[in-house]
């Protein structure tokens, strides 16, 4: 019998996989960054019934768990599009003018910092330097870096991505 | 592979000499950091690979992916050995030409050499570059000249001599001395003596102790750590290995930040080579110690990068700083005795072991010892990451090795030390670089991260953008750094947009000085830094932005008008072009007119206006 708690964006072998994260790293201390991080690697995000589970799992109180997620930039609370187009807000690309390029992107897909597109296409996150600064300014979609990217052309890549 | 003891590194070391020394053919050494792999240089590679096959050059020419080259800008970057020649911003479709006229032709490719920005020369040779000439690499030596991924190269290259040195010639207060006689200083930032940091932990008392290295190089602006870890990661574990022996810890971590997913493939390949040799794990070369490095992967923190707060999230919790004391050397990791050095501090002790101090401190500067990594960005011609003695002034590393400033734009103020670091104007230039000379100048050494920002950069527009990175990536746990820092981006984006007040700048300055007094760590303490040094020197700007709602810079949108004068304006159409809301109205002869209406407030057109036409 599958004892695992209901949530749409988590399939059964989703769960499995999960189980096998938490079992992996029951006994070692400070695992819990570790497990996040691969548990979000699976669903691609931390819904709260899942945060409830890892707590449960590593025996953990909920509260801390809620807490390391929380803090860090990695995790996300809520669903992503298809494709995570990343803005690099470090000192090199701000220099580099990429405040007007994230402008374009907000502006031509009516998209806030942080937030998805209503078809789930793109997720927009402003991050810190991707220590690419030769390249500035830089955005990364998905696996890609796109360096040299301003905003007359930002519009023309993104919409390679379907 | 098996087990080594020490006199193998020298076998090993022999046998690959002619090799490392590129005597036995040519050598193709393309860059595979991750600007260059961002550029192409993975499809340059493959094509260069088939090409070779093709033909028939497979014995005669070796191609070997190296760490990051240093000179980003310029990739994807090809270095053909022994020669040393350097070619740059290749295409998959230059590869043939290249094989066959320089390969076969021994004719370098002229077209895809380097071209002197201010001479307009090509230039064949990487040493004669002047981005090269000019430096000295210690931490950086085997960028571009190794494989990464093969820990034959690096010991090839001496590597592991020094770590073999600490384990059988050296007592653990002989290695203490050796760094402390070297003046290394922390290269995170700090600046405090390493070998000092390892005798306080080596005198603490405790049966666990832990070698920590901080690679969560946060600094905006800072490469130097993921370009060593990418370049030589053994350099850097060489540099842990010792500090273990001297401080008696058999476990180390590497706390690496997640947004460096290159940099954590090598070093777990680097971890994995030196486990086969018995570099790592129990009886290392057979000396009798133990040791061995996990590598732990952050999440996404900037103030992670304080020691304290490392700890803490290697711990698996939230990573926020406590007070100190008691420091790391005496409760540290899971409250054990704990020393955490910087990758660029770990990759220099190798060679401090194996060549001495005294060596070490024959370079730089009466305070500060040795030599610095540096990243250029931001408004330079060649951007990427340099090394140089200590004492080389900012003029030089900017306008000689840096190559100055593009479009023949005027040069306003560069940015050290990161987020927590400030800004040196023109007029102190001249400043070398040095922890106390820069500090005097306002500004701090940091991990090396070194902005150039042109006549188009608005000061008060940067103070803001680094205030908005320090509110936000404050921890929150102490209120001066959590509301504080929160107070002064309210008050200079209220400047920024047109609502600045008289008694703000007056309001900010108070403010500053009571965030760092009262701070809990590095991050509130230097925090408000950005808006000091920029008032120090650039004063003016913020009044012309409170009193006269004007940014001199034309970059604050809130106080633009939007408006093309006529008489400036001379109709070239580029404004017009570059709209992407077809809100400018153009005719050829007639000046352009601005729609507000359908004016989104992009910038597109300040940006391609040459003639500063738009107000």
């Amino acid at each position: 019998m599958d004892n695992h708690p209901h949530h749409p964006d988590i399939s059964s072998d989703m769960w499995q996989q999960i189980d096998r994260v938490i079992a992996a790293h029951r006994d070692a201390p400070g695992a819990l960054i570790a497990v996040l991080r691969e548990c979000q690697n699976v669903v691609g995000y931390l819904p709260i019934e899942l945060m409830d589970y890892i707590s449960e799992g590593l025996n953990i109180p909920r509260s801390d768990v809620f807490g390391v997620a929380s803090f860090y930039a990695l995790f996300s609370m809520t669903p992503r599009g298809r494709h995570m187009v990343k803005i690099c807000m470090g000192t090199a690309c701000y220099v580099k003018r990429i405040k007007e390029v994230l402008n374009r992107i907000r502006n031509n897909y009516d998209l806030e910092e942080g937030g998805t597109t209503e078809d789930r296409r793109f997720s927009l996150e402003a991050v810190r330097c991707l220590g690419a600064c030769g390249l500035a300014p830089v955005m990364v979609v998905d696996a890609d870096t796109h360096g040299d990217v301003s905003s007359d052309k930002v519009i023309d890549i993104l919409e390679r991505y379907e | 592979m098996a087990k080594i003891a020490a006199a193998d590194l020298e076998r090993i070391r022999d046998a690959k000499a002619q090799e490392a020394s590129f005597q036995d053919r040519i050598y193709c050494m393309i860059c595979g950091g991750t600007g260059c792999h961002a550029t192409g240089s993975i499809g340059v590679k493959e094509a260069l690979e088939k090409e070779i096959v093709e033909k028939q050059l497979s014995e005669k020419v070796k191609i070997v992916e190296t760490g990051c080259n240093g000179f980003c800008a310029m990739g994807p970057i090809l270095v053909v050995q022994p020669e040393g020649i350097f070619y740059q911003k290749l295409s998959v479709e230059d590869i043939p030409e290249l094989v066959e006229s320089h390969l076969i032709g021994r004719k370098p490719v002229e077209r895809l050499l380097y071209k002197d920005p201010v001479s307009k020369k090509r230039i064949e040779k990487q040493d004669d570059i002047p981005f090269f000439a000019h430096q000295k690499p210690i931490a950086l030596r085997n960028k571009g000249l190794i494989d990464p991924e093969q820990i034959d190269d690096y010991i090839a290259k001496d590597g592991y001599f020094g770590a073999a040195k600490a384990l059988f010639e050296l007592t653990p207060q002989q290695i203490v001395e050796e760094v402390k006689t070297s003046g290394m200083r922390g290269r995170g930032g700090a600046g405090f003596p390493t070998g000092l940091k390892w005798q306080f932990c080596q005198a603490s008392p405790g049966e666990i102790k832990y070698v920590l290295c901080n690679a969560d190089e946060g600094d905006p602006g800072a490469f130097m750590d993921r370009s060593i870890l990418e370049a030589d990661p053994h350099a850097v574990m060489e540099g842990m290995i010792i500090a273990a022996r001297a401080i008696d810890a058999h476990q180390g971590y590497i706390y690496a930040r997640t947004e460096y997913p290159l940099a954590i493939r090598r070093l777990g390949i680097a971890i994995e080579q030196a486990k086969e040799y018995g570099l790592l794990g129990t009886d290392i070369l057979g000396s009798g110690f133990d040791f061995d490095i996990e590598i732990y992967q952050g999440a996404g923190a900037f103030v992670c990068g304080e020691e304290t707060a490392l700890m803490r999230s290697i711990e698996g919790k939230r990573g926020m700083p406590r007070p100190r004391p008691p420091f790391p050397a005496h409760k540290g990791l899971w409250e054990k005795p704990s020393v955490l050095n910087n990758v660029e501090t770990l990759a220099n002790i190798g060679q401090i072991i194996r060549k001495g101090g005294k060596w070490y401190a024959g370079m730089g500067t009466e305070t500060s010892k040795g030599t610095k990594v540096f990243a250029l960005s931001g408004d330079v011609n060649n951007i990427g990451l340099v090394e140089v003695p200590m004492g080389t002034s900012l003029r030089k590393l900017i306008f000689d090795i840096g190559g100055g400033i593009p479009k023949k734009k005027k040069f306003k103020a560069v940015q050290l030390g990161g987020p927590s670091g400030g800004c040196v104007p023109e007029e102190h230039l001249d400043t070398p670089v040095d922890y106390e000379a820069i500090a005097k100048v306002g500004a701090i050494m940091g991990s090396g991260g070194v902005i150039i920002m042109d006549e188009d950069t608005c000061m008060v527009d940067m103070a803001r953008f680094f205030m908005d990175f320090i509110q936000d990536e404050s921890c929150g746990k102490c209120t001066p750094c959590r509301e504080g820092t929160r107070r002064l981006l309210q008050i200079l984006e209220k400047i920024s947009e047109g609502r600045g007040e008289p008694g703000d700048i007056e309001t900010m300055e108070a403010l500053s000085e009571v965030i760092k007094e009262s701070a809990l760590c590095g991050l509130g303490q230097t925090g408000p830094n950005p808006v000091l040094s920029t008032l120090r020197y650039f004063r003016d700007e913020y009044e012309a932005h409170i009193y006269e709602k004007r940014c001199p810079a034309k970059r604050c949108v809130a106080l633009l008008e939007f408006r093309i004068d006529p008489d400036i304006c001379t109709s070239c159409g580029a404004c017009f072009r570059a709209c992407p809301a077809e809100a400018i109205a153009w005719k050829k002869k007639e000046p352009a007119r601005i729609d507000k209406e359908k004016c989104i407030k992009c910038l597109t057109c300040f940006e391609k206006c040459k003639f500063g036409a738009i107000f």
